[in-house]
């Protein structure tokens, strides 16, 4: 099927693709190598240099923000707060409220439907302000939940859990009843194992997308215990001597890892869904 | 819905009510109040509010700064979908077809879909700085690349800022949609079809049009709402609010102008197109379904 030739020609556009991708983050790795009076004069690197050691050790270590007193280590943990945070509790939401729009006959099931499906698309960033004010009425500015909730009230997590719940065979019901099933049993030892495979899909994208927050944080929190990592990012250069391509590496570095590691089901996932 | 449901009043409520009661207190009052910010007009002090009709409205899309921004959010759109797209579908092909190191290209691939937007904004601000980029520097050489002076050269420099990292989804769902194609059907033209282009173009591309339509939505939703970070740690507008996405110009009319009148009436008319595409989206799935 496949020739030679032909061969040839898609590991040079996958090469070359792989480099657009690599690069810019290669040079970005290589200068975080560098002091800070090579960068300033030089401009970004290609090869490595031998401050990899100091770099983020001042990145790790060193207090910074307006109060100088917030730490790398501060910040990246707040990050994972919330992205998890957010990640399990979107699945947690979102499994049950489908379950119930798609195994349970309720009278308010089309007005549950309309009213989580309208706003599919409706992110945040386009209530941002009335969100703030709500959340300060609420008394959760600078709180974990403050982070976290305005960011669940989204339905599209719900979305593929319907979509995938409606392919899974009507046989599968029928039986777990014939066999005097309740509905909480069928959902923990019927639904959730098939599910699996969406259920690590959904967390990801999830957590990618919670930890890569920017504008909320930044509106939320006014005392540093709160900031995360990203939006933080401005601030934390100023006045110090943190470099910031150590700091964009180690911020960088968590949600790469989900992704790479959890790769194999969030392909998967998309493949029961993603269309 | 399925034909066999369990009947039961209690426990579903119980199943749906977390999710509900957030949507309603995140999400349902939050519309509402843009609303009412869209239809009034606050005092400088915040004291009173007066209803306005849609003179927010007319405000806003009689300023030429707005109608700017609408050109350009409608550009950046269609460009990142179309390059970003097209590369995506471009690699994934190639992978699907490679017999070596597949998995190898998909791993290196896969990762900047974890990067923030904001992350790529500030790292491309380093790329694009007037003193030490390599990209700046690049095109400067080029044909005296300035984007803090020329608009065109400032479209290039959020295009190439927004488009890096969503590459990569693209490459993702087009590669699954590819892996989910029946291997029957592609072996069936190869007898058919002796040139490769000409079945890729007419029996491949169309199986994977739920993909393509699933990612055209993808891409716009990011164009139009992800790139905010990327626009914030790059041009912020530059050079002179040519380069703000309508989402951006909402939250710096509200944010640091103050103005919730205008961001309100901003944001309906964000939520109106949005609700559009919602539309679209649901009349291609169910249709989808009826095939099926």
């Amino acid at each position: 099927m496949a020739s030679k030739y032909s061969q040839i020609t898609a590991h040079s556009i996958l090469l070359l693709g792989t480099l657009l991708i690599m690069v810019p983050i290669w040079i970005v790795f290589a200068s975080s190598t560098h002091d800070s009076i090579t960068i300033a004069t030089k401009g970004m690197q290609f090869g490595l240099g031998d401050n990899f050691l100091n770099n983020y050790r001042n990145v790790l270590f060193e207090r910074g923000g307006f109060s100088k007193e917030v730490t790398f280590l501060r910040l990246i943990s707040n990050s994972l707060v919330m992205a998890f945070g957010i990640a399990t509790l979107t699945v947690i939401t979102s499994l049950l409220a489908a379950y119930t729009i798609v195994y349970f006959k309720i009278k308010l099931a089309t007005t549950y439907f309309w009213l989580i499906f309208t706003t599919l698309l409706v992110p945040l960033e386009v209530r941002i302000f009335p969100s703030y004010a709500i959340v300060s009425e609420l008394n959760l500015t600078n709180t974990y939940a403050g982070l976290i909730l305005p960011l669940l009230a989204s339905s599209i997590a719900t979305f593929f859990f319907r979509q995938f719940y409606k392919t899974i065979p009507e046989e599968l019901l029928e039986a777990a009843k014939i066999d005097g099933v309740n509905s909480w049993k069928f959902f923990i030892d019927f639904l959730m194992p098939l599910s699996k495979t969406m259920i690590i899909a959904i967390f990801i994208f999830m957590f990618v997308y919670g930890y890569n927050q920017y504008l909320w944080p930044i509106l939320v929190t006014s005392t540093e215990d709160y900031w995360t990592v990203i939006m933080g990012m401005k601030i934390m250069f100023m006045r110090t001597s943190i470099g910031s391509f150590s700091y964009i590496i180690l911020s960088i570095i968590p949600p790469i890892l989900v992704v790479i590691f959890l790769q194999r089901w969030f392909v998967r996932g998309l493949l029961y869904s993603g269309k | 819905m399925k034909k066999v449901q369990f009947n039961s009043n209690l426990s579903p409520f119980l199943f749906i009510a977390p999710q509900l009661v957030i949507i309603l207190i995140f999400l349902y009052w939050p519309i509402i109040q843009t609303f009412t910010d869209a239809f009034t007009s606050q005092d400088p002090f915040g004291f009173s509010k007066t209803f306005v009709w849609f003179d927010n409205f007319e405000l806003v899309i009689t300023d030429p700064a707005y109608l700017r921004s609408f050109k350009f959010t409608l550009i950046y759109i269609f460009v990142i979908t179309l390059v970003t797209g097209s590369l995506g579908l471009l690699l994934a092909v190639q992978a699907n077809s490679v017999i070596h190191g597949k998995s190898a290209y998909k791993t290196l691939l896969i990762w900047p879909y974890a990067i923030a937007p904001a992350v790529v904004g500030v790292t491309a601000n380093y790329f694009f700085s007037e003193r030490l980029g390599l990209l700046y520097s690049f095109f400067n050489d080029l044909w005296g690349f300035n984007w803090m002076n020329s608009v065109s050269d400032a479209y290039i420099y959020v295009m190439i800022a927004g488009s890096w990292k969503q590459i990569s989804a693209n490459f993702i769902f087009f590669l699954a949609g590819l892996q989910n194609i029946e291997k029957s059907l592609i072996e069936a033209s190869l007898i058919d079809c002796k040139s490769s282009f000409r079945r890729f173009w007419t029996v491949t591309f169309p199986l994977l049009m739920p993909t393509t339509f699933f990612l055209i939505i993808i891409n716009i939703t990011y164009a139009f709402f992800d790139t905010l970070g990327i626009i914030d740690t790059t041009t912020i507008g530059a050079p002179s609010g040519e380069t703000k996405t309508l989402v951006y110009k909402a939250y710096i009319d509200g944010f640091r102008g103050l103005d919730l009148g205008s961001s309100g009436a901003q944001s309906i008319i964000m939520m109106i197109i949005v609700l559009v595409i919602t539309i679209f989206q649901f009349r291609f799935i169910e249709r989808k379904v009826h095939y099926n």
